[in-house]
């Protein structure tokens, strides 16, 4: 009943002229000025539909369906396959590259070199200007890793031939995949192509995918999950921070690498080039968050997002209640340090399928775990801290299994809720890696980049469309 | 003269402030005109029709844009006192938010830095209220919807949208409210007290509180219901939901609904629902017949001053007397032959209807910009012709510009526009005081109105300057100290719009009771 109201004392959230907030104040009312601007950038067909997906039902227990599904998921590492092997549906001449689907002319330079690097390594053609005339042709199909339940960075190149981790969720069964680390300097992922970036490549698919393959064997599988959550209280954030995870990972597999049959010259280059690596853990980080995420998608209703990921000239996101649609804009250019020589001028814009770290609730929101991270954009460990809070306004829940020391071990905030994001303007916030725009070049710095909010109002029209449609 | 502009992207303030700020800016040396506007579309075409934009610009509703015109030289460091006085922190976004590290972007971010929320304030551009209504009645919280430009098909929707969740929403375009004590929006502090207050119109349930507060008695509650509640359309849902709200109400002992008359489907719901309240139920139906009002348990009343009359008689146990028409004509000085008509300058809707309501009953014909009859619509309403009201909170008036309740400048330019008028003998003012109103409107009109009345004595005419103060003691303003200010320039004052109408047309219709002519 509304005289139930007359009972209370009255408290207002006021939107709109602060002066009426001060008015209440000074007549010794109880109120809270919102700081409003017009969400959805001011569409307002897209605020009316937002207005009606605030706190329904449906969406709220779609929701919590899905996170209670990520939350749940225990990704563990069980092998090492061949793409063409593991992957369901990569066909003969298919190269899988980072982000949302995206033509060879309109690719950045970054993807375009790796995919004839790719070629190369491949065999499928003997030089780069034939490797290039073939990706021009249209002979081979390019495809998302995210459409084949794999995930990779930067550039993101799974070719058929390439080792992959496999990763399982025990808790439901789903699979992820996820390419191997280069290291940093010229490598693939970064468009690097060179005789050098495919003589690595080689020996990762000939002598170090086997050897780990064969660790992980007499390992029996390693939980990943448990590894990121001790990582995170060691200063990672396991997205552009794996220092601690990596050293975890490789402390794990030294014992195990000893006691297989492989040369011991080869084990020793084997965990040379892993502990050369600070982000050897990155992939596994991404692919543990992928079979955590993809564990959430295809509620009906959910307005979670399940991948963010970016091809260097789209930012692309999926939400679990609107299928396997792309919401995409144009990728954002990184806001963060750059190494000596380079400049924002040199950057490619947002690359690469690591967000599904900040998907999984770690990486730029975990933030708080990993002070050391903000020094790319010249913050504060309280800067880290302030970014991993404002997450929580936008997110489902909290990942119980990443608790975060500096916030008194709450769990880090996770499950990106469309709604929130757009509702508050708050953007999804991320770190990465920063590529040079030309192909071959590398990564030039690192940083901090926010999710568009152009995605997530177009998911907010389409999630509110498949309701309204459903009803 | 130059122009110059600047926007700022994704950087929104609301649009007093930025009024406040373009003031400012006209203020500085060398500015000519100035504004600093959210870019929506129709800001950026009223800013191309007052020559401060050359032409459209590329930019947004969430853009904040400055435009200047002035002299080369000093629009440069014009604009950069603009955006530094911007950059400012908003000396409202207090809160407890330092302790939790944002301040609250959205009604759900905000439920959770407001513990026992349950009432959303919302006065954004109409464009973008409904949503945010729709928000938080989804969230279970009670709406006051200030906001206006809202669809009636978007009130219907949030009405019952409400209704189906037990809440209310007052409005939209409700500009004042108490609840629980608390004054909201545009409201007076008056004393709590056994009266309950429904009203379709702002500035009706401000003169029915404040003449409850003056004559001793106090309000439980005021609950607005934006003007378009009673439309058959929308079939009274607000009211019917205070006044059942007020009836189960222990605190409330008397209710008083007021409204301009609904249609009458809507009224036979409205005065059912209150003829069965189980308590006395005042009602004033701006205009209206009270033999088609009067129900058992019912009181009809004429005016606002009649209905404010009749609460507190009622509250005070006594039956109300049947009207309070009776006024003590004021002594006038004689008027010059010519001068026979009455110019109304009223801030207030709900005042202005009124007095051409009660005007039409003593002169006839009153012309105005929101007449009671459609033939008495005035052409140019710039220009007034014979009697004239006209209710300067119009929007027609207050396009681009704040409302005559905060900003006096344009009613003070009709003001000694009217007094040049050798026809004019009476010119009647309303003054409303309470939060969100000018903080010292005497400040601003008792010059002018001064000047007025020298205008005329220069020309050899006496100009009567009647009207009256709607606010209460406890007012940021203070009641008294307003009405002081205001006789002390010899204008006349009643304590309410009826009493003051009625002066004025004493005035007009019988020169010779005071006096005799010149």
């Amino acid at each position: 009943m509304i005289q139930a109201l007359f009972q209370e004392k009255l408290h207002v959230l006021n939107i709109g002229l602060s002066s009426f907030a001060d008015s209440i104040t000074r007549a010794g009312g109880s109120v809270l000025q919102i700081e409003w601007a017009p969400p959805a950038q001011g569409q307002q067909e897209v605020g009316r539909a937002l207005a009606r997906l605030v706190n329904l039902l449906s969406v709220e227990t779609a929701n919590q369906t899905a996170f209670d599904a990520y939350q749940s998921a225990q990704p563990v590492l069980n092998g090492v396959g061949t793409a063409s092997q593991v992957l369901p549906n990569i066909a003969e001449r298919m190269i899988l590259h980072s982000g949302p689907p995206i033509a060879w002319k309109d690719m950045c330079g970054p993807m375009k070199g790796a995919i004839v690097g790719a070629i190369l390594y491949e065999g499928w053609a003997e030089n780069l200007a034939r490797a290039e005339a073939m990706a021009f042709s249209g002979d081979i199909v390019f495809e998302p890793c995210h459409h084949h339940n794999a995930v990779g960075p930067m550039a993101g190149i799974i070719s058929p031939s390439m080792p992959v981790w496999m990763v399982t969720n025990t808790t439901n069964g789903n699979q992820a995949f996820s390419n191997f680390n280069e290291g940093l300097g010229k490598a693939l992922r970064f468009g690097a192509n060179g005789p050098d970036v495919i003589t690595r490549l080689k020996w990762m698919g000939q002598v170090l995918a086997p050897a780990l393959g064969d660790a992980l064997e007499l390992l029996g599988g390693v939980d990943l999950k448990p590894m990121m959550a001790q990582a995170l209280h060691m200063g990672d954030e396991v997205h552009n921070r794996n220092a601690a995870a990596s050293s975890l990972f490789l402390k794990r597999l030294i014992s195990a690498l000893l006691k297989t049959h492989i040369p011991a010259a080869d084990i020793a280059a084997v965990v040379e080039f892993i502990a050369g690596n600070d982000h050897f853990f990155l992939n596994l980080s991404m692919a543990a968050c992928k079979a955590m995420t993809d564990a959430a998608h295809g509620v009906p209703g959910s307005s979670m997002v399940t991948a963010m990921a970016r091809n260097g000239v789209e930012f692309g996101i999926r939400v679990s209640g609107t299928g396997s649609r792309w919401f995409t804009a144009p990728a954002p250019v990184v806001d963060g340090l750059f190494f000596p020589g380079y400049s924002a001028a040199d950057a490619a814009p947002d690359l690469g399928d690591s967000a599904i770290t900040e998907t999984a609730g770690v990486g730029g929101f975990a933030m708080a775990a990993s002070p050391a991270i903000v020094k790319f954009v010249g913050g504060t460990p309280q800067d880290a801290i302030d970014n991993t809070m404002a997450m929580t306004h936008i997110t489902v829940g909290r990942n119980n299994a990443f608790t975060l020391p500096a916030l008194n071990f709450a769990g880090s905030p996770a499950g990106i809720d469309v709604r929130k994001v757009v509702d508050t303007g708050i953007q999804p916030i991320i770190n990465t890696g920063i590529a040079h725009r030309e192909a071959g070049i590398g990564q030039i710095g690192a940083g901090i980049t926010r999710a568009p909010l152009a995605c997530f109002t177009q998911a907010v029209s389409a999630l509110a469309h498949s309701i309204g449609s459903s009803q | 003269m130059a122009r110059a502009t600047k926007i700022i992207r994704n950087f929104y303030r609301d649009s007093v402030s930025l009024m406040q700020l373009s003031s400012t800016i006209t203020k500085l040396p060398g500015v000519e005109q100035a504004s600093a506007i959210m870019a929506s579309p129709n800001n950026v075409t009223l800013l191309v029709e007052a020559g401060l934009l050359a032409e459209p610009v590329e930019a947004g509703a969430n853009d904040l844009l400055i435009a200047l015109q002035g002299n080369a030289e000093a629009l440069e460091s014009a604009l950069t006192a603009a955006e530094s006085a911007l950059k400012q922190p908003s000396p409202s976004s207090t809160g407890n938010e330092q302790s939790r590290g944002m301040s609250p972007r959205s009604i759900e971010m905000g439920l959770g830095n407001l513990v026992g929320a349950n009432l959303v304030l919302i006065s954004t551009p109409g464009e973008y209220a409904a949503a945010e209504a729709f928000k938080a009645l989804g969230l279970g919280l009670n709406v006051m919807l200030f906001s206006d430009n809202i669809a009636l098909k978007d009130e219907i929707a949030l009405k019952r949208f409400a209704q189906e969740r037990d809440l209310i929403v007052m409005g939209p375009d409700c500009g004042t409210a108490i609840i629980n004590g608390i004054p909201l929006a545009f409201a007076n502090v008056v004393r709590r007290g056994v009266i309950g207050v429904v009203a379709a119109s702002g500035t009706g349930l401000q003169q029915v509180t404040c003449l409850v507060d003056r004559w001793g008695s106090g309000i439980s509650q005021a609950i607005g219901t934006g003007g378009h509640d009673l439309h058959r359309d929308v079939g009274g849902i607000s009211m019917l939901q205070g006044l059942k709200a007020l009836a189960a109400d222990s605190s409330t002992s008397v209710i008083v609904l007021i409204s301009k008359p609904p249609s009458p489907e809507v009224a036979s719901t409205v005065l059912r629902a209150a003829s069965g309240a189980g308590k006395p139920v005042v009602v004033n139906f701006l205009g209206a017949d009270p033999d088609q009002v009067r129900r058992e348990n019912i009181y009809p009343a004429a005016t606002l001053e009649d209905a404010a009359a009749a609460a507190v008689a009622l509250a005070n146990g006594r039956i109300p007397e049947a009207g309070r028409a009776s006024v003590t004509s004021p002594s006038i000085t004689p008027l010059a032959p010519q001068q026979r008509y009455i110019r109304g300058l009223y801030s207030g809707g709900t005042f202005c209807y009124e007095a051409s309501l009660l005007l039409k009953k003593e002169l006839g014909q009153i012309n105005s910009n929101t007449p009671v009859e459609p033939e008495d619509r005035l052409s140019d309403v710039w220009t007034s012709r014979k009697h004239t009201v006209i209710d300067l909170g119009d929007d027609l008036f207050t396009r681009g510009r704040p409302h005559p309740m905060i900003d006096h400048r344009l009613r003070n330019e009709r003001l000694i526009k009217e007094a040049s008028d050798p026809e004019v003998a009476v010119i009647l003012l309303d003054v409303v005081l309470g939060y969100g109103s000018h903080p010292d409107p005497a400040a601003e009109m008792a010059p002018v109105i001064q000047k007025a009345r020298d205008l005329a004595s220069k020309a050899g005419r006496h100009l009567a300057i009647m009207g009256f103060v709607c606010g209460t003691a406890a007012d940021p303003q203070n009641l008294s100290k307003q009405e002081t200010a205001f006789r002390e320039v010899g204008m006349t004052l009643a304590e309410s719009n009826a009493q003051a109408v009625r002066m004025a047309a004493s005035a007009v219709q019988k020169p010779d009771a005071v006096g005799g002519r010149l």
